[in-house]
Order: structure tokens, then sequence, then C-alpha cells
């Protein structure tokens, strides 16, 4: 290596690291920061008497929506409210029974199953207790 | 007082060399023919844009980007604030025509083959500002922090969570997290203020400076003599000013009569709204998305649509590489063809949206 070569090679990598040195810091600053989530397997979701037949409720379960159904049947079940296709959150439609995400029109069943529409997978079903007055509802697994 | 002007402007002709582009703005023709009413789109997306960004400045006054916050901020900018009704309704109605008036430039040049050589990176920064103005569209959208655009960011950043292997992180990079929170309001206003106008300012800049230094195109098969021109200063640029007067006109209308809403403040645990649906110029592919099959010979039906999309849009965007007829001068029908293909798609596509909500 001559000394010319020897100069380029020198200020070219003193380039590349002052750009580095730049450009590190700012990339983990734009990263988002990791943040703890509390993982929460069991939630009250719901008093009792507060659903009627053929009826439902949104609920909070940890940073994501649940739904609880209370069925012509007066049968609970829950499932994760975040539709599998595109995340929309999904409702209860009294009239046909099922849970559709208005969305994408995409339907399931009372067992989470899809009927129709684009969603890939069913919803995930969660387990529904009663203690007392309280609805809980808990993950399976 | 004319002596007083014409110091001023010897003054600044000595500093600036004004004189050198005023010559050069005398000289500068444009061509004129029968589809010269095309040209004009172009125009009036800067107007557009200038308006954007005015309004936009004036909205920063009040605005606040936090989850608490944005939205009776807005709904103090439309209430409370004098004229604030005003500024936000010609932010909203202009930043919807200018996308319109985008596409229609777009199309118009695709279908009058102005990308053809040498003016393949006139289109191809042109393409770029379209994908800047759409994410513009997207990014303004959530900072009102309303149940609707809530939903948008939601199904909008989950397509992006869809791509294989860097699908998470991306997603995970645009909302700042896994979900839509108040670090995405951060994020999409750190976007919509920050880096998009930057990004703008640099690619609108080349895209110009390519207009002015390459001339506009004119359309094949047009004999040279059936061509005039006209000079660009002042006969284009008075007919230009015209075009942008109207569409004042049109947006003051649209902002009396049908100022731009609120809505209801996003709830994160609330049911998605029956009826819902993105901004007008991405119906067409939330459509697609919706009458897709799950499953496409065991493949997820809308990674199919996603990546049906990106390729489209990366050959749209090397159109003028693969336009081979065109760029020695000969008509290509049959890229002529896949344009009213693609614009037809669109077209249907978005009216199923609004005319089959059931669909």
């Amino acid at each position: 290596m001559n000394r010319r070569k020897f100069i380029d090679f020198f200020l070219g990598g003193s380039l590349a690291g002052t750009v580095i040195v730049f450009l590190y810091p700012t990339i983990r600053y734009i990263l988002p920061t990791k943040q703890i989530e509390v993982v929460i397997k069991k939630i009250t979701a719901a008093k009792v008497a507060e659903l009627a037949p053929n009826t439902y409720k949104i609920f909070k379960f940890g940073t994501s929506p649940g739904i609880l159904i209370n069925t012509s049947d007066g049968e609970l079940r829950a499932f994760s409210a975040i539709c599998t296709h595109l995340t929309c959150t999904v409702i209860f439609e009294s009239d046909s029974g099922t849970i559709l995400c208005p969305c994408h029109n995409g339907r399931f069943d009372l067992s989470g199953n899809v009927i129709s529409g684009p969603p890939p997978d069913p919803l995930e079903s969660y387990n529904v207790e009663i203690s007392g007055e309280d609805i809980i509802v808990s993950k399976k697994g | 007082m004319k002596n007083i002007l014409q110091s001023i402007y010897f003054y600044l002709d000595t500093r600036f060399k004004l004189s050198g582009l005023i010559q050069f703005a005398k000289k500068k023709k444009v061509p004129e023919h029968k589809h010269s009413f095309w040209y004009y789109f172009g125009g009036i997306c800067l107007f557009l844009f200038i308006l954007q960004v005015l309004t936009g400045i004036l909205l920063l006054l009040y605005y606040t980007p936090s989850v608490d916050s944005a939205h009776e901020s807005i709904q103090f900018i439309m209430s409370q604030v004098k004229f604030g009704w005003l500024m936000r309704s010609v932010h909203s109605w202009s930043a919807n025509i200018l996308i319109a008036a985008i596409f229609i430039h777009m199309f118009s040049s695709f279908f009058l083959k102005a990308y053809r050589s040498p003016r393949e990176l006139t289109w191809i920064t042109g393409f770029f500002l379209l994908l800047i103005f759409l994410a513009f569209g997207f990014s303004g959208y959530l900072l009102p922090w309303n149940e609707l655009s809530f939903f948008a960011t939601r199904v909008g950043t989950d397509i992006a969570g869809t791509l294989p292997l860097i699908g998470k992180h991306i997603k995970t990079f645009i909302l700042g997290g896994p979900d839509v929170t108040g670090a995405t309001i951060s994020r999409f206003f750190w976007l919509h203020i920050g880096i998009l106008p930057l990004l703008t300012v640099i690619i609108l800049g080349v895209h110009v400076l390519l207009v002015q230094i390459l001339g506009m195109s004119k359309p094949i098969g047009i004999p040279q003599n059936k061509v005039k021109e006209v000079p660009f200063f002042p006969n284009f640029i008075l007919k230009d000013s015209l075009g942008w007067m109207l569409i004042l006109a049109l947006i003051g209308v649209l902002c009396v009569f049908f100022p731009w809403e609120v809505g209801q403040k996003a709830d994160p645990f609330a049911a998605t709204p029956i009826g819902i649906k993105p901004e007008w110029y991405f119906t067409f592919m939330f459509s697609t998305l919706k009458i897709i099959p799950a499953h496409i010979f065991s493949i997820e039906g809308e990674m199919i649509a996603i990546f049906g999309f990106m390729i489209g849009g990366l050959l749209w965007m090397l159109v003028p590489f693969l336009d081979r007829k065109a760029a020695k001068e000969r008509r290509s029908p049959a890229f002529s063809f896949i344009g009213w293909i693609v614009f037809l798609y669109i077209v249907v596509m978005t009216a199923v949206t609004y005319l089959l909500p059931g669909l």
C-alpha cells in the first residue's frame, strides 16, 4: 500500500466512522423503546346481571380487547375481540347470532370459528366462569 | 414611485441576478396541442401542496399530539378558534383534492407516455411523491384521534405487519410499540410535519428541476407542425393560475358547506363501528382485501393481495424501462391497455366500497 492509498483509506475510513457515529445513536433513538408488559391471565369481565341473553360486552383484557357474549340460550362465551384478519375489534350480531368484524365483513360462529370472509384463523377463545356476581374470563392453558 | 421600485429591482438584480431568471422564464416554451389541458394538473398539485404547508403551519398553533388532548385540540380548533373550522377544513379538503390531482396527473402522464426517455426520473420521482402523499394522508388521518382514524391505522399498519420476516418490525417501528397508542400519535405527527415534508421538498425539488431542464413531454404521434409552443411566462403561468383560482374557489365552497368532521374520540376498547372504511384513496385496496378468499392454494389471501399491490406498484414505477416502444417514439397500445385496466380497477373497486358496503 503506497502513501496515497493509505491516506485515501484513512480519510475514507474516518468519514465512514463519523457517519456511523452519528447514524447508530440516531437509529437507536428512532426505534421504539421496549415497554414492560404485564401479562394478565384472568380478569373480571362483567357482572352477571350486566349481560342479558343475546347481548355482548367488549372488555379490557390486559392491553387488548376481549368480547364476552351471553348467547340466546344464556350461555356465556368469551374470545379475543381482535379479528385474525387485520386486527379490527369484532362485535356480536344478535340477529344472526354470529360474531362480525365490521372492517372486512369476516364472520365467526359462537365457537370462534370462521364462517365467512377473509379471516384466516379462528378467534382465540377464553374460559368463562362465574364467581358470585362476577363473570371471570381467563386465558386457556 | 417607479424610480424607487426600479432602484429596489436594480439592488436585488445586482445581488441575485434576477434578470437571468426572468430571461429564462421568458425563453421557456410550453408545447400546446389537443392534450395540453392535462399539463395543468402538475401545477395544481404544487399549488395544493403550498396550501397544505400554509394551513398545516397554522394548525400547529393549537394542535396537541397526545391521546388525552389530540381530539380535544381539534374540537377546540373547530369550535372555539376564530376561523379554525376554515383552516382545518381547507387543510383536509385540499389534502383530498391533492391526492385526486396527483392521480389525474399520474394517469395523464401515463397515457401521454410522458415517462419515456429522457424523462424516466421525472416519472420515478413523481411515483415517490405519490407514495409520500399517501403517507401524508395516512399519518394525518390519525392525528385527530377519532374512532375511524384509529381503526384505519390499526388495519393499515397490520397490513405492513403481515409481510414475512420484517413485517412485525416495520409495524412496531411505525406504531412505536405493538399497538396503536399515544406513541403512535407522536410518531405519526413526527412523520407528518417533519420527515415527510423534508422528503417532499427534496424529491419535489428534483421533480420540478427535471421538468425545467427537460421541458414538457410532447405526445407520441402528434405531427411537429401541429404542436405550437407558447411562452411559459406569462401565457402558461396565467392559465395555470386560473386553474389554481378555480380550485381555491372549489375548496372554499366545500369548506363552507361541508366543514370537515371531527368524529367520535377513539376508544381502543370499543367495538369497531359498522361500515368503517379508510380514506377514499385507499378503498380500492380495502375492497380487494374484503373480497379476496381467506386462502388461495393454502397461502393466506391477504398476503397474496398485499404482494400483488407491491409488485404492481413496482412494475408501475418501472414502466419507463418496460415500455420499449414508447422509448423509441412509437405508439405502445399494450401499455395504454394495461393503464386502462389499472385505472378501471381502481375506479370500480372504489365505487364498490361505497355502493356495495355489505359485500
